[in-house]
């Protein structure tokens, strides 16, 4: 061979182990020419995330990179063209079309295939398998007809093809399982048992200790037959009863294979032909197939680095998984079997919540050798780090599944209890430990002195919370009396003061300060006095426009360079195409940069703080409101389609919403507030990550409060279920009110109840119970806050004098911002970077 | 000798006294420069500072809150991008020693307000 000749490196096998090979392998740099053999028609997809399929996931989004990325790379792909024939005394391979390709390594990623049992009948129609995209799309068109449908196998695939069964919309949805438990290879019996529990509350019946005799059916099935020969009649079967190597290449070309199957490599990945590797589920190392892709992904690796001569060998791989099935959380990590007398073993139980955590432990008590998590895996990453860097294991190691108990957490807790490397303020990369250590040892005290200091809170301001409880908690630890108030000016705190000014009856700013504060007032007391008077009066801010923050002051939401975004209401997400055009219209005559929220609606970006009052005059004109984006008030309640549309929707999800959003528009609170309204469990509108959200139930509505999307994602909580929407709307006035009438500035609801003593259950005793008495109050105060409403743009489009605010000089009120640019970007305008 | 270097100022007119709203700012061309004008209606006094807020560079500060720092009641002006914060008196960035602005000298008189770049 000449130094110029470049190698072939034949791949058998176009899966995510085959692509990940040849993504790793041009990674090193080395040249080779790529040549791949794929059986299947389309290239490389991701088999992991196959059952998004059903959720409206298409072909080209699973796949992992289209043809173009194989021509770039010089790769030559050969797809639905499978090898039927190696030759390795000439180090040629033969393929079904009758190409002859000659290598000097060969590599086989052939992957695995469903295992099939024999049992009689199973070629009847109707019986699929769950692996590739043709299956799938040979099951939705089967399940159009069908009624009752049953996966035979209930492991990790098993219930993954359970869920799509679901997804397809079948009436009954049923797993068979020979063995006693679920997901034999992840959890035990505890956990199955109360995965199984799971499972059934969404609509999924399993059946465990079961053995398929026979399928039943002339041409087609109608049903499964046991052992014991009771029978079942279903419409469909999927079987999902494991995988088996594909190694028939192998196996007909004298490669060892391992007794059950599977091509025998050693830890460079080379089967008994030093030529040949096999990776990825087809590979059988130290008598095991890793039916994961991660090793998989690892074993490419191997592969690619010996080719280009880097010394990596494979050393087993950490088969702990931790995953969402189905909308339940399931974990297992170490070594999740192993039993007393070979270990000690806490577990914990709560049918209740649906939880249970298993770990094992070294008979010392010293270290954690593995465990079981489902329905909450929260711990999943503590819990294996401590495992594989073998830690050595608390005093108690049941805090570790349980939590720290003795009592409620104290206030600001969740912060304390971060390490000290945790990076609070990610803009200027300050650590919880720079913020302590700020306030043991320059008795740093303030958000003013912390900025100073350590820079923490300067960059996008988000972290500002975060650090004043951390002001507070480390004052607090260190013995320290702390006073929650809202600033220098005022020493009261937020709840106080609201309730000074409700009593006293005061209207401005300016009396607040009088009465019950001191000096001039600031950028921090301004806004939540603002709000404070917004919350109880819901009178017209910009009476007092220089208390508010800029957003609030020019009722729209200041954006890089000075301009301003504009966002107009559109409850529910529901718009007609009329008012889309007159969005496009208006949108179109200002230059505007236009882009769909996360709130479904849309956001209108660029405009000149001169042109806001000539926007609204369009947009109100056309029937459009304020959507208050620019306030801490109620944004959106985002809505799935429901019932009106939706073959699963069980109720009208975007009439309620709605009628919602309509409801609360413009109500000011301490922070802003989202809603979600779903018209079922599928949850289309993400409910439970908002402050309240409703998802549609048979018997009514569930109502979830305090959930938050944002830098510290919470699920909402159950506050209460199968409520109909009178009760649903009652209780959520209770709810915001109170949240209104207590939670401290700029604090959303998730963490005003995280911080609230007693937490969910006081909240739920306070709203649903009355425990305070105060319930019909608090719905008196809502019902005048939302008979005050006025849409504040309307107000301002109506009034010359207040239009005329918003000119950018006072002294030229014709001119607009000379310093305001902007740069092309993909068809429109974005603002010139700062 | 402090007045007669302000009598020595060459005072430019730039808007009526109404035109500020009170207890907040607003924004005045002056020849090429955009000035904030702010109207401490609460303690009767006026400041001007430069608009451009030093920290992203944004003509923003005139749309800034005002308010007092410290037992010395500092006036101060905080920027609505960031909420960087500057004494209305001497320009200093009370939040952050790197950031300074320029103030201006400011009168009113008979409704008018005046300031002077020099």
């Amino acid at each position: 061979m000449t130094e110029n000749y470049t190698k072939n490196i034949v791949i058998v096998g176009n899966g995510m182990v085959g692509y990940k090979f040849c993504e790793k392998l041009l990674a090193k740099n080395e040249k080779f020419n790529l040549i791949v053999f794929g059986e299947e028609p389309r290239v490389a997809y991701d088999r992991v995330h196959l059952s998004e399929f059903f959720s409206g996931k298409s072909a080209d989004d699973l796949s992992m990179a289209d043809v173009n990325w194989y021509i770039d790379n010089n790769i030559t792909l050969h797809l639905g063209d499978p090898i039927k024939e190696i030759n390795r005394e000439t180090q040629t391979i033969y393929s079904f079309k009758g190409l002859v390709q000659s290598y000097d390594y060969l590599v086989l990623a052939t992957g695995s295939a469903p295992f099939v049992p024999t049992i009689p009948g199973i070629d009847k129609k109707g019986v699929f398998v769950y692996r590739t995209i043709e299956d799938l799309e040979a099951m939705t068109s089967y399940a159009e007809f069908a009624q009752k449908g049953v996966v035979m196998g209930g492991g990790l695939l098993g219930l993954e093809a359970a869920k799509a069964l679901i997804d397809l919309g079948l009436k009954e949805t049923h797993v068979v399982e020979f063995a006693p438990r679920l997901m034999p290879r992840q959890i035990d019996q505890n956990g199955s048992k109360l995965l199984q529990h799971k499972l059934k509350e969404i609509g999924l019946q399993v059946h465990l200790n079961v053995n398929t005799s026979k399928i039943l059916g002339e041409e087609q099935i109608t049903g499964l037959q046991f052992a014991d020969d009771t029978t079942m009649s279903f419409d469909m079967l999927v079987i999902s009863a494991g995988i088996r190597p594909r190694d028939e290449l192998a196996r007909q070309s004298g490669l060892e294979l391992g007794p059950r199957g599977g091509i025998v490599v050693n830890e460079c990945m080379q089967t008994s032909d030093e030529k040949i590797f096999a990776i990825g589920e087809c590979a059988l190392f130290d008598g095991m197939i890793y039916g994961l892709v991660a090793p998989g992904y690892e074993m490419a690796e191997i592969v690619a680095s010996y080719l280009c001569n880097i010394d990596k060998k494979f050393k087993g791989y950490d088969m702990s998984t931790k995953l969402k099935l189905i909308g339940v959380d399931v974990a297992s990590f170490g070594d999740p079997f192993i039993c007393e007398p070979d270990c000690k073993t806490i577990s914990f139980e709560d049918s209740n919540k649906g939880v249970y955590k298993r770990i094992n432990m070294t008979h010392d008590g010293k270290h954690l050798l593995g465990g079981v998590l489902v329905g909450d895996a929260e711990a999943y990453n503590m819990l294996l780090q401590t495992v594989n860097n073998k830690i050595v294991l608390p005093p108690n190691p049941e805090d570790l599944i349980l939590g720290a108990r003795g009592g409620a957490a104290s206030e600001g807790a969740g912060v304390m209890s971060l390490p000290d490397d945790a990076l609070i303020c990610s803009c200027e990369a300050v650590t919880k430990g720079a913020i302590c250590s700020a306030v043991m040892d320059q008795d740093i005290t303030t958000i003013e002195g912390m900025k100073k200091c350590t820079k923490a809170g300067t960059g996008c301001g988000g972290c500002v919370p975060m650090v004043k409880d951390l002001i507070n908690g480390t004052l607090k630890e260190n013995g320290k009396y702390v006073k929650n108030v809202i600033c220098e000016h005022f020493n009261f705190s937020r709840q106080e003061l609201l309730d000074l000014i409700k009593i006293n009856n005061i209207k401005s700013y300016d009396e607040v300060l009088d009465t019950f504060g001191k000096g001039d007032g600031c950028e921090v007391c301004k806004p939540a006095v603002a709000s404070i008077l917004a919350s109880l009066w819901n009178d017209l801010i910009l009476k007092q426009a220089t208390i508010q923050d800029s957003n609030d002051r020019f009722l729209a939401n200041i954006q890089k360079g000075g301009t301003y975004s504009v966002v107009p209401r559109i409850a529910g997400g529901e718009i007609t195409p009329d008012k889309l055009i007159v969005i496009g219209e208006v949108a179109k005559e200002f230059g505007l940069y236009t882009k769909i929220t996360g709130g479904q609606r849309i956001d209108l970006f660029g405009a000149h703080l001169n042109d806001l009052p000539l926007i609204w005059e369009k947009l109100t004109a056309a029937g459009f409101e304020s959507g208050h984006a620019y306030g801490k008030s109620l944004r959106t309640v985002k809505s799935c389609v429901g019932s009106t549309w939706c073959r699963f929707g069980l109720h009208d999800s975007v009439s309620f919403a709605i009628e919602i959003e309509n409801r609360y528009k413009g109500l000011r609170s301490p922070h802003k507030l989202k809603g979600g309204v779903s018209g079922c469990i599928r949850e289309c509108a993400e409910a439970q990550s908002k402050d309240f959200g409703i998802i549609a139930t048979e018997k009514g509505w569930n109502l979830y409060v305090c959930g938050n999307g944002g830098s510290k994602p919470q699920h909402a909580q159950l506050l209460a279920a199968d409520i109909d929407s009178e009760t649903c709307i009652k209780y959520l006035d209770r709810f915001l009110m109170f949240y209104i009438k207590t939670a401290d500035p700029l604090t959303r609801t998730a963490t005003w109840l995280n911080k609230m003593e007693g937490g969910m259950s006081y909240l739920k005793n306070v709203v649903v119970n009355d425990s305070l008495a105060i319930g019909e109050e608090l719905e008196a105060e809502m019902d005048t806050l939302i008979k005050n409403y006025k849409c504040e743009w309307l107000e301002v489009v109506e009034n010359d004098e207040m239009k005329k605010k918003f000119n950018h000089f006072v002294n030229a009120p014709e001119e607009k911002d000379p310093s305001v640019s902007f740069q092309p970007m993909r068809d429109q305008i974005m603002a010139t970077q700062w | 000798m402090t007045e007669d270097v302000l009598t020595a100022c060459e005072w430019i007119m730039v808007c009526d006294a109404k035109d500020i709203p009170e207890n907040g700012g607003a924004c005045v061309k002056v020849e090429d420069e955009q000035i904030a004008i702010f109207n401490f209606a609460r303690r009767n006094e006026w400041y001007a500072t430069q608009n451009l807020c030093p920290h992203k560079q944004q003509m923003v500060l005139s749309r800034g809150m005002i308010g007092s720092s410290g037992d010395s009641c500092e006036p101060k002006v905080a920027c609505p991008f960031h909420k960087n914060t500057f004494s209305l008196q001497t320009g200093k960035c009370l939040s952050n020693d790197e950031y300074e602005i320029k103030v201006y000298p400011v009168k009113v008189e008979n409704g008018k307000v005046f300031v002077s770049l020099e």
